[in-house]
C-alpha cells in the first residue's frame, strides 16, 4: 500500500486527511474532545506543511461563519467541533446547508450539558440532523480519515453543494491511537482537485447570494436542499468507489451490514460501540446463534432503503443509540422505525436501547444481553436504557 | 489479545508508554495495536491510566471493561490494592520502585517483577522519568514485545537529546533485568 502507516490519535487522523485536502481557510475554536484536531492543524499551518489561512476566532459561532464567508468566495473551508460548541454554531449551520457553502467540520461526539459531562455521547450531532448537514459517523480512525477525505469530494459536487460533518466518538476515537495509513500527497491531489465552484462571489460573473426569499420562493429553495441531499447517497457511493480504486480501501455506502445475510437478531447501531458489537456477534456465531450487526455510517442522508433490504430476514432488531428525545425515544431509532414503515413490512420485534450517555462504558457483556433481550423480546418496553 | 495498564502520575509519561508500546507493536512487529489514556481531564501529579492492547487479529471493541495481562506502575506511592483490579490471575505486576517487598501483595499466580526504573533513568537522563526504562524491562520480562521494536519506537518517537538516551535507557533496562536480545 503506499503512503505511509503512522500510528496516530483519531484527532491526528482528522488532522493529517485535513492538510492532505488542503483547505484554503480553516476557522475554529478549541473545545474538549476535538482540540487536538485544530492544535495539528495550527502547527502545519506554523511549520509550512499546510498552506492554509487559519482564522483565530473568539467562538464557534465565528468559526463557522468566517467558513461561510470563505466559501462565499469559493474557498474550501474546514472547521471542527463539540457539543456545546457545535450547538452554538447550530444557527450559522442552516446558513451554510441553505446557502449551498460545502464546508466540511469534524465533530467530535460529546454530551450536552447539564451535568456538565466530556466524554462521548452522539446527543450533540443527532439534535441537529435537520440543519442541512451530510452526517457520517466513523467506527475506527482510519475510517475517520477516509471518510474526511471523501467528505469534501461529495459536498463539493456540483449535485449536492451540502456541508458536511464527519464525527467522532469523543476520546473513544478522538483520543484513541491506533495505525493509520496516510496517503501520498499526490494521490490526494489527484482524487480530489481543487474546489472550483460558481456559487462565489466573483465580480466577473455576479450572482446574488446570502439572499431574501419570501413566501414565494422559499420553499422551492428548501426543496431543492432535499434534492440534493437525496441526491448525495449515490454521490456517496461514487466517490467511495473512486477512493477504493486509488487508495485500495472499500467501503460499503450508507450503511454496512456485518453477518447479517440470515441473521434473525441484529443490532443496528453507529460510531465505534459497533466495533463492541463485532467480537459478540462473532462470538455468539460461533455456538450457532443468527445474530448480525448493521451499522449506520450516514444518518443523513438516510439510507432507508439498504437498511429495509438489509434487514429483511431479521425477525428482531435492537437500535442501540448514545441518544435520546426525551420524552419519546431515540432519534436514530425514529429514523429506523420510518424506514420499515415506509416500506410497511417491519420486523417483528423492534427495540430500542439507550446507552452510553455521558460516556458510560458499553460493554461486551451488554451487547450479549442486548441479544439476548431480542431473543425473548415479549412484555420488554420499546425504549430501555441500558 | 493482551492488555496492559499503565498506572503513573500526570507528567510522568505513563500514557507515553503506552502510546509507545503501541507503535512498537503496530508499527515494528506488525501486530496489531490500539493505546488510549485514561479519558478525562489531566493534571500533573494526579494518578492516570494508560492502555495498550495487541493482538494478531484487528482490535475493534474500545470498551473499557476488561481483565488485562499485566499492570505496569511508574511510581510506587500509587501502590494500592486498586492498583491489581482486572490483573488476570496469571499475569505481570511490574512496579519501579526501589523497594524489595511491597505492602501489597498480588495473588499468587500473578509475577511481580519489582525494578528500580528511575535510579536507572536518572543515571541517563538525568532526571526520574522512567517510562522508557519500564519498556525495556518490559520486554526483558514478558514476550509481549521485542527489545528491539522498543528501541526503533523509542528512536521513531522522540526527537533531539532524549532520542538516543531514551533508546539506551531502554536497553540497559533490558539488561539489567536479565534480557537476551
Amino acid at each position: 500500500m503506499a503512503g505511509m502507516n503512522m500510528f496516530l490519535s483519531g484527532n491526528e487522523a482528522v488532522a493529517a486527511a485535513v492538510r492532505l485536502a488542503r483547505p484554503q481557510v480553516i476557522a475554529a475554536y478549541p473545545i474538549t474532545p476535538q482540540t487536538t484536531v485544530i492544535e495539528r492543524l495550527a502547527e502545519m499551518v506554523e511549520d509550512g506543511s499546510l498552506a492554509s489561512e487559519y482564522l483565530h476566532v473568539e467562538s464557534e459561532h465565528s468559526a463557522l461563519s468566517a467558513c461561510i464567508g470563505a466559501s462565499a468566495v469559493g474557498a474550501r473551508t474546514f472547521t471542527a467541533s463539540s457539543s456545546q460548541g457545535l450547538l452554538y454554531m447550530a444557527e450559522c449551520m442552516h446558513y451554510a446547508s441553505g446557502g449551498r457553502f460545502p464546508i466540511v467540520m469534524m465533530n467530535a461526539n460529546r454530551s450536552v450539558a447539564l451535568p456538565w459531562n466530556i466524554y462521548g455521547d452522539q446527543r450533540d450531532s443527532l439534535s441537529l440532523l435537520d440543519s442541512g448537514w451530510i452526517q457520517a459517523y466513523a467506527e475506527d480512525a482510519q475510517e475517520a480519515f477516509d471518510m474526511l477525505i471523501q467528505a469534501f469530494a461529495v459536498a463539493e459536487h456540483p449535485l449536492v453543494l451540502t456541508p458536511a460533518m464527519v464525527n467522532l466518538d469523543g476520546f473513544a476515537l478522538t483520543h484513541t491511537y491506533e495505525l493509520v495509513n496516510v496517503p501520498d500527497p499526490s494521490d490526494v491531489d489527484a482524487f480530489l482537485p481543487r474546489f472550483t465552484t460558481a456559487n462565489r462571489m466573483d465580480p466577473e460573473h455576479p450572482v446574488s447570494l446570502g439572499f431574501t426569499a419570501g413566501p414565494q420562493h422559499n420553499q422551492a429553495f428548501k426543496q431543492l436542499q432535499h434534492l440534493a441531499m437525496l441526491a448525495s447517497g449515490q454521490v456517496i457511493r461514487e466517490a467511495e468507489e473512486r477512493f477504493g480504486q486509488r487508495f485500495g480501501r472499500s467501503y460499503p455506502g450508507l450503511v454496512e451490514t456485518y453477518r447479517c445475510e440470515d441473521a434473525e437478531r441484529v443490532i443496528v447501531t453507529l460510531g465505534s460501540v459497533a466495533g463492541t458489537v463485532r467480537p459478540v456477534v462473532d462470538r455468539l456465531r460461533s455456538t450457532g446463534e443468527r445474530v448480525g450487526l448493521l451499522r449506520i455510517r450516514y444518518m443523513r442522508p438516510f439510507p432507508d432503503g439498504e437498511l429495509r433490504a438489509a434487514l429483511a430476514g431479521a425477525t428482531s432488531v435492537g437500535v442501540l443509540e448514545k441518544d435520546i428525545s426525551f420524552g419519546y425515544e431515540g432519534t436514530v431509532f425514529t429514523n429506523v422505525n420510518s424506514a420499515f414503515a415506509r416500506s410497511g413490512a417491519s420486523p417483528r420485534n423492534l427495540l430500542n436501547f439507550i446507552g452510553g450517555l455521558g460516556g458510560k462504558d458499553i460493554t461486551p457483556t451488554d451487547i450479549e444481553n442486548l441479544f439476548a433481550r431480542l431473543a425473548a423480546p415479549e412484555g420488554l418496553e420499546t425504549v430501555t436504557f441500558i | 489479545m493482551v492488555e496492559i495498564r499503565w498506572h503513573g502520575r500526570g507528567g510522568q509519561g505513563a500514557f507515553t508508554a503506552a502510546r509507545l508500546l503501541g507503535v512498537a507493536s503496530a508499527l515494528f512487529e506488525h501486530r496489531h495495536a490500539l493505546a488510549f489514556p485514561s479519558f478525562g481531564p489531566e493534571r500533573r501529579g494526579a494518578p492516570v491510566l494508560g492502555f495498550t492492547r495487541i493482538d494478531d487479529r484487528k482490535l475493534t471493541d474500545r470498551s473499557m471493561a476488561g481483565a488485562c495481562d499485566v499492570v505496569a506502575v511508574l511510581d510506587d506511592t500509587l501502590l494500592e490494592p486498586s492498583v491489581l483490579q482486572g490483573l488476570r490471575p496469571d499475569g505481570l505486576f511490574l512496579v519501579n520502585t526501589s523497594r524489595s517487598v511491597l505492602d501489597i501483595e498480588p495473588p499468587p499466580g500473578v509475577r511481580t517483577v519489582l525494578f528500580d526504573a528511575s535510579s536507572l533513568a536518572s543515571q541517563y537522563l538525568g532526571r526520574p522519568i522512567a517510562n522508557t526504562a519500564m519498556l525495556g524491562a518490559l520486554a526483558a520480562s514478558s514476550d509481549v514485545i521485542g527489545i528491539d521494536a522498543v528501541i526503533r519506537a523509542v528512536r521513531h518517537e522522540m526527537k533531539g537529546t532524549q532520542r538516543e538516551k531514551n533508546a539506551d535507557l531502554a536497553k540497559a533496562a533490558f539488561l539489567v533485568l536479565g534480557g537476551v536480545a
